[in-house]
């Protein structure tokens, strides 16, 4: 089971009210390569990938629920003081006529969340290099909304984002490596 | 919603920094269980970990709930602020 903890897993501040901002960020709260689509994915794969990486399965996507919370955190703040016209401008009325500031999971053009976006295919290294492909595309996500940003205390929390997705691709890649050992080991029977 | 001091902010960053800690030494003794340096390393900002979670508690509530933190009385579980509004 999951247990909830009443904090974030890194400090989330914004400068000002910026609803143009929260429409990039949307794109890793409900897009393809972004925190939902990351957290489904792999604790969807963990029951069919061998023992030795299940553990690492389950505690990235533990991680990245942590991560979805402090998007919705960003969005939450860049939006809540912005009035009809803040909005407008930001062109983003097409999310507030149907969820005035409510949250929802859809990327930036306004596609909403499928799971079409992931896959599960029980082969382990197709799993896995999904899984790899997925923190470099989440990582140059991060990349192109900073680039897209002139928010010093947004950038903080969003540079802490994309440093996380290095860690992840990196041991997913070492989880390849584990099962490509095991799978060259001679067995004695 | 209530006002937190900047107490709050200190105490919580500390939480957040140990935790930074264990996360990282987690993914990597998942890819890495024989470090024996490393389990060392884990169970020592566990420890830190438990210190903190009570400071914290003691003075702005339950951080965890299903019994996984002690309540005072009125149940103050469900009281403001939540993560996302200090």
């Amino acid at each position: 089971m999951w247990i909830y903890e009443k904090k974030l897993q890194y400090p989330v501040r914004v400068s000002t009210c910026n609803p143009r901002l929260a429409k990039y960020l949307i794109e890793q709260y409900g897009g393809a390569d972004g925190e939902l689509s990351a957290a489904l994915r792999y604790l969807n794969q963990r029951y069919s990938i061998p023992d030795k990486v299940i553990g690492l399965l389950t505690d990235i996507g533990t991680e990245e629920f942590a991560h979805l919370e402090m998007i919705a955190t960003m969005v939450y703040k860049l939006t809540k003081d912005a009035t009809p016209e803040q909005i407008k401008a930001a062109g983003i009325e097409d999310h507030y006529v149907n969820h005035d500031k409510g949250l929802f999971y859809h990327n930036a053009a306004g596609v909403p969340w499928t799971a079409a976006f992931i896959q599960t295919k029980g082969d382990p290294i197709a799993d896995l290099y999904e899984d790899i492909a997925a923190e470099e595309k989440a990582r140059a996500t991060y990349q192109w909304i900073i680039n897209m940003s002139d928010d010093t205390d947004l950038n903080d929390g969003l540079r802490f984002l994309r440093e996380r997705e290095i860690i992840h691709s990196q041991r997913f890649r070492e989880a390849v490596e584990i099962l490509k050992d095991e799978q060259g080991k001679k067995k004695i029977f | 919603m209530k006002q937190v001091p900047a107490e709050y902010y200190q105490l919580m960053e500390q939480l957040q920094a140990v935790d930074f800690v264990l996360v990282e030494l987690t993914l990597y003794l998942d890819t890495h269980n024989d470090d024996l340096e490393a389990i060392n390393q884990f169970n020592h900002y566990a420890k830190e970990r438990k210190r903190l979670k009570k400071a914290f508690e003691s003075q702005f509530g339950p951080l965890l709930q299903f019994g996984n933190s002690y309540s005072s009385y009125p149940w103050n579980w469900d009281d403001t602020p939540w993560p996302w509004q200090v």
